[in-house]
């Protein structure tokens, strides 16, 4: 790959003269769509950045939030979606490797990983069970063995993603204030290149991810090497002790080019290196290649002479490598040499800011009608309905998945994957809750209500915990950009969730955008993922088990809101009807109502109503409890509606709330004085998930069968051809 | 009372298991570098898990060959007790300390989950504040768990009490289910699953009493031995 007409053009005008063939290659990856931005960065400016919680140093790969008494946050979101949808396994561990080394550049130690995947139909289609099966090998091999938990994440499927995968994966790292990177340099320092040996992997790797996936280009995917991680992890982590470090930057899209060049970039140096002094797994590798192979597990360190002997005796310690390729100038220029000979010498600015582009948008025509709702057959009894999807790949329970990662390492999971969102104990007594949530089904029917409905999803699972969001991370997936169509749909889901994060006051730390994410038969939906952190100062929510008796509240109102619903989909193969829309008075209003009655210790759970809509969510409840429970579909909030949109409907800004019946009247009170929607809705007891219209069953399925077919569906459709 | 959590390039439970000795239990806890000689002090010494050498060959098989394991096997043979927990198990017995060898689960995946143990040895440094065949909650986290022996070492671990856990399930495989166990003195044990995940109640979902009676059981010892 190379760079557009027009676009060498423009280099060749900037820099006065034919450019070398290095400087191409280091252009060309930096000025991709994957390093650039170039599509997306005009409009990324829109959201939200500030709080009173957010750091801002120059050069970070990851937000940073101040957590109190000393200690901050990282995180980051990245994803891996051409890689993992070649090789799965490699794409998906080297991932997980990459957005490790975001976190660890900022100085803090990664604590925490959490996955979204998708896939397409696993139940029919043996090349999605495949790339499915070793994606999540991959991101186990590779997290397990750094002894970083993985907490959480979602798996989805649809057609959408046939021949395709996404592969997304959020850090979390902590640590103290102090021990941040102040990324600094000064003339003279050195350019160091620790970690694993360059070599002719992952060569052209940003640009492979920055046009559709039409030839299965192996060489562009990074091989993982978890284990050299691991050592570099614990390496950087004693020189940032040691104070060894000026500066740091993570390896990954674009190699040494974007490395190097963003390095001198943000801190206005300039950077002169030999590529003869880069340690290689191959000796006869070309300078070019050197320049923009993605070989992984490789951090670029700025540090002075005397530091260096210091740094040097650590990687000795941990047998890693670790050369001097060169040193910081003055000019603001990226100056290349091999054998002594110049082959680049380009200013800094020009290679690492691409031209950023203003695409052409249009609304797509499919969106005309797509809202139109369709009726569905009622039926007297869904219980046969309910014990489907209860099977169907996108609600059966994940425990197949994360069963195999190790969620437990670090021995800060208090609430482990499974539930609503996950928390991790921090250091100075706070907890973090962090969720990442993505439906591509609802933003298809509409990017912006689809996109908004993901931040307020996740915003609800970490309030369910009882932690107050505080910080929000967006992951942009979308087709072609140079569609006006597509392009329309990033502009409207980025429209959405700015208005949300500005409304709430949650700002986005970090992000990605991820284009270009295409299949044989076209474009992926939108699939914008965000990840949501939020803070407990005391204690989060200790769930406790449900017993007979205790009683069930409902708040926030059940809507006509079918479009995109899994009962929809699945059940009826329609896509279409009206996508769920969140009230933001509302969303507000209730997301408040729960924080307080989690800090009154009245409630023994507070669960989201999502994906599947009430029926699920309360058969989630009776199967992880193993307890029967009887709901009244007429006491459910809302307008009066039919049966299955209130058992199915996917309406947002819903919760559940478990009780011991004697703390009735005191809930009652405090959700008046909240003025939320909500009203007592069932009961638990008995052995079976029951639903009442009219005080006649239209749903009554036995928990034990209910709760073997939900725990065992995905292994078997993975295990069994 | 000193206690050193030896390190290797790859264990990722150290820093664990160094919370919980010391935040915990108290104790003084010295992190004991693979490459360097093991201090002499020790009054105990704890093998962490992890994925040291990054389970390359096999799980622990490079690491019993650091030099670090001839001075285990020297204080060992004193009767001073040994605990290897996951990684430091699987290194135990790849280094000859302890009897059997470590498979992949039978599943074929990595398992995290947690399970339920039985204290079938009660005299051991880290169990002699059990009740025989007491229950404990605890998880796993492993990829070779499924511990192995023929039926003629089985035959004798059974009648030298050398079997000190077992899960109350199947599990993974394991012959007779056995989850941890003791070399001939009793001073060294090993087990798969993982203590410091479960003293704590905040991370401890069941019951974190069990799970601590293995480090108040070393305590026990310890001040008995003082």
């Amino acid at each position: 790959m190379n760079l557009e007409s027009h676009e060498l053009e423009e280099l060749k005008s900037k820099i006065g003269r034919e450019p070398t063939s290095t400087e191409l290659q280091i252009v060309a990856a930096e000025w991709s769509e994957h390093c650039s931005y170039k599509s997306s960065k005009k409009h990324l400016k829109m959201l939200p950045m500030d709080g009173p919680l957010v750091i801002k140093e120059k050069g970070y790969d990851s937000g940073v939030l101040d957590v109190g008494d000393g200690y901050v946050i990282t995180a980051h979101i990245e994803s891996h979606n051409h890689p993992s949808a070649v090789e799965p396994y490699g794409g998906a561990a080297t991932g997980v490797g990459g957005v490790i080394r975001d976190i660890l550049s900022a100085g803090t130690r990664p604590i925490a990983l959490l996955d979204g995947l998708r896939f397409g139909d696993i139940e029919k289609d043996q090349h999605a069970k495949w790339l499915f099966k070793n994606a999540v090998t991959g991101i186990a091999d590779y997290g397990n063995c750094l002894g970083i938990p993985t907490v959480g994440g979602e798996v989805e499927f649809d057609e959408c993603y046939t021949n395709y995968a996404m592969v997304d994966v959020a850090a979390i790292g902590f640590g103290k204030k102090e021990n941040l990177i102040k990324n600094h340099a000064k003339k003279g320092d050195l350019v160091v290149l620790l970690g694993g040996a360059t070599g002719r992997d992952g060569i052209g790797g940003s640009q492979f991810a920055s046009d559709s996936l039409e030839s299965e280009d192996r060489s562009a995917v990074q091989i993982p090497d978890p284990f050299i991680e691991k050592l570099i992890i614990e390496a950087i982590l004693e020189a940032r002790n040691e104070k060894l470090i000026h500066a740091m930057k993570d390896l990954g899209g674009g190699g040494l080019s974007c490395a190097v060049s963003e390095t001198a970039d943000s801190l206005d140096i300039g950077i002169e290196m030999d590529v003869d002094k880069v340690h290689t797994r191959e000796s006869d590798m070309h300078s070019d290649e050197i320049m923009i192979s993605e070989s992984q597990e490789r951090m670029l360190i700025v540090t002075d002479s005397e530091k260096l002997i210091k740094l040097q005796d650590i990687c000795k310690k941990f047998r890693i490598d670790c050369s001097v390729i060169g040193h910081v100038t003055f000019d603001n220029k990226m100056h290349v040499k091999k054998s002594g000979k110049t082959i680049a010498n380009i200013s800094t600015d020009i290679v690492a800011n691409a031209t950023l582009l203003d695409l052409p948008s249009k609304k797509p025509i499919y969106l005309e009608n797509i809202e139109n709702t369709k009726s569905f057959p009622l039926l007297s009894d869904y219980s046969e309905i309910m014990l489907i999807l209860l099977a169907s790949p996108n609600i059966a329970s994940k425990i197949w998945v994360y069963g195999q990662y190790d969620h437990e390492v670090g021995i800060r999971t208090v609430v482990k994957p499974g539930y609503d969102a996950s928390v991790l104990r921090l250091d100075n007594g706070k907890f973090l809750s962090i969720k990442i949530d993505g439906n591509p089904k609802q933003c298809y029917i509409n990017p912006r209500e689809g996109a908004i409905g993901c931040f307020e999803e996740a915003c609800r699972n970490v309030v369910c915990t009882g932690a107050k969001p505080i910080g929000m991370l967006d992951h942009l997936q979308f087709g072609n950009p140079k569609d006006p169509e597509i392009f329309w749909t990033f502009l409207e889901s980025l429209k959405g969730l700015t208005d949300f994060a500005k409304d709430f006051e949650i700002p986005c730390i970090g992000g990605k955008v991820s284009l270009y994410n295409e299949t044989p038969k076209g474009s992926i939906k939108p699939t914008p993922v965000i990840g949501v952190l939020g803070l407990i100062d005391k204690t989060p929510l200790r769930i406790q088990k449900i017993n007979s008796g205790d009683c069930l509240i409902m708040i926030g109102n059940t809507k006509d809101e079918l479009g995109g619903s899994e009962y929809s989909e699945y059940i009826h193969k329609f896509i279409g009807g009206k996508c769920p829309v969140v009230d933001f008075s509302d969303s507000k209003k209730n997301m408040n109502a729960v924080l307080e009655i989690i800090k009154t210790e009245l409630i023994k759970s507070a669960h989201d109503c999502s994906k599947g809509g009430l029926a699920v969510a309360v058969s989630e409840l009776c199967m992880t409890n193993l307890i029967g429970c009887t709901v009244s579909l007429e006491n459910v909030p809302g307008d009066k509606l039919d049966n299955d949109k209130i058992l199915f409907s996917e309406s947002h800004s819903r919760y559940l709330v478990t009780f011991e019946k004697k703390n009735l009247q005191n809930l009652e009170e405090l959700l008046k004085k909240h003025n939320v929607s909500f009203k007592t809705i069932g009961e638990f007891g008995g052995e079976s998930i029951q639903f009442t219209a009219d005080s006649k069953p239209i749903l009554d399925l036995s928990v034990d069968k209910a709760q073997k077919t939900w725990l065992n569906s995905l292994k078997e459709m993975v295990m069994h051809a | 009372m000193n206690v050193g959590v030896v390190v290797f390039p790859g264990s990722n439970c150290d820093r664990d298991m160094f919370h919980v000795l010391s935040d915990v239990f108290n104790l003084n806890v010295h992190y004991c570098w693979h490459a360097k000689p093991l201090p002499e002090n020790l009054d105990a010494v704890v093998l962490p898990g992890g994925f040291s050498y990054g389970d390359r060959l096999r799980a622990g098989v490079i690491a019993a060959h650091s030099p670090i394991i001839q001075d285990i096997k020297k204080i060992s043979e004193k009767g001073i007790p040994i605990l290897g927990v996951c990684n430091g198990f699987q290194i135990l017995v790849e280094s000859g300390l302890l009897p059997g060898v470590l498979l992949k689960n039978d599943s074929l995946n990595f398992m995290c989950e947690w399970t339920n143990l039985t204290v079938e040895n009660n005299k051991t440094p880290f169990t002699n504040q059990f009740e025989l065949n007491q229950k404990i909650p605890i998880p796993i986290a492993n990829g070779e768990g499924r511990y192995f022996v023929d039926d003629e070492t089985l035959d004798q671990l059974e009648r030298k009490n050398q079997i000190v856990f077992k899960y109350d399930q199947v599990v993974n495989g394991s012959s007779n289910q056995i989850a941890g166990v003791c070399n001939d003195d009793g001073n060294i044990v090993g087990m798969m699953p993982h203590p410091e995940r479960a003293v704590e109640s905040e991370i401890n979902p069941h019951d974190n009493k069990p799970s601590s009676l293995i480090f108040e059981s070393l305590l026990k010892k310890m001040d008995v031995n003082n």
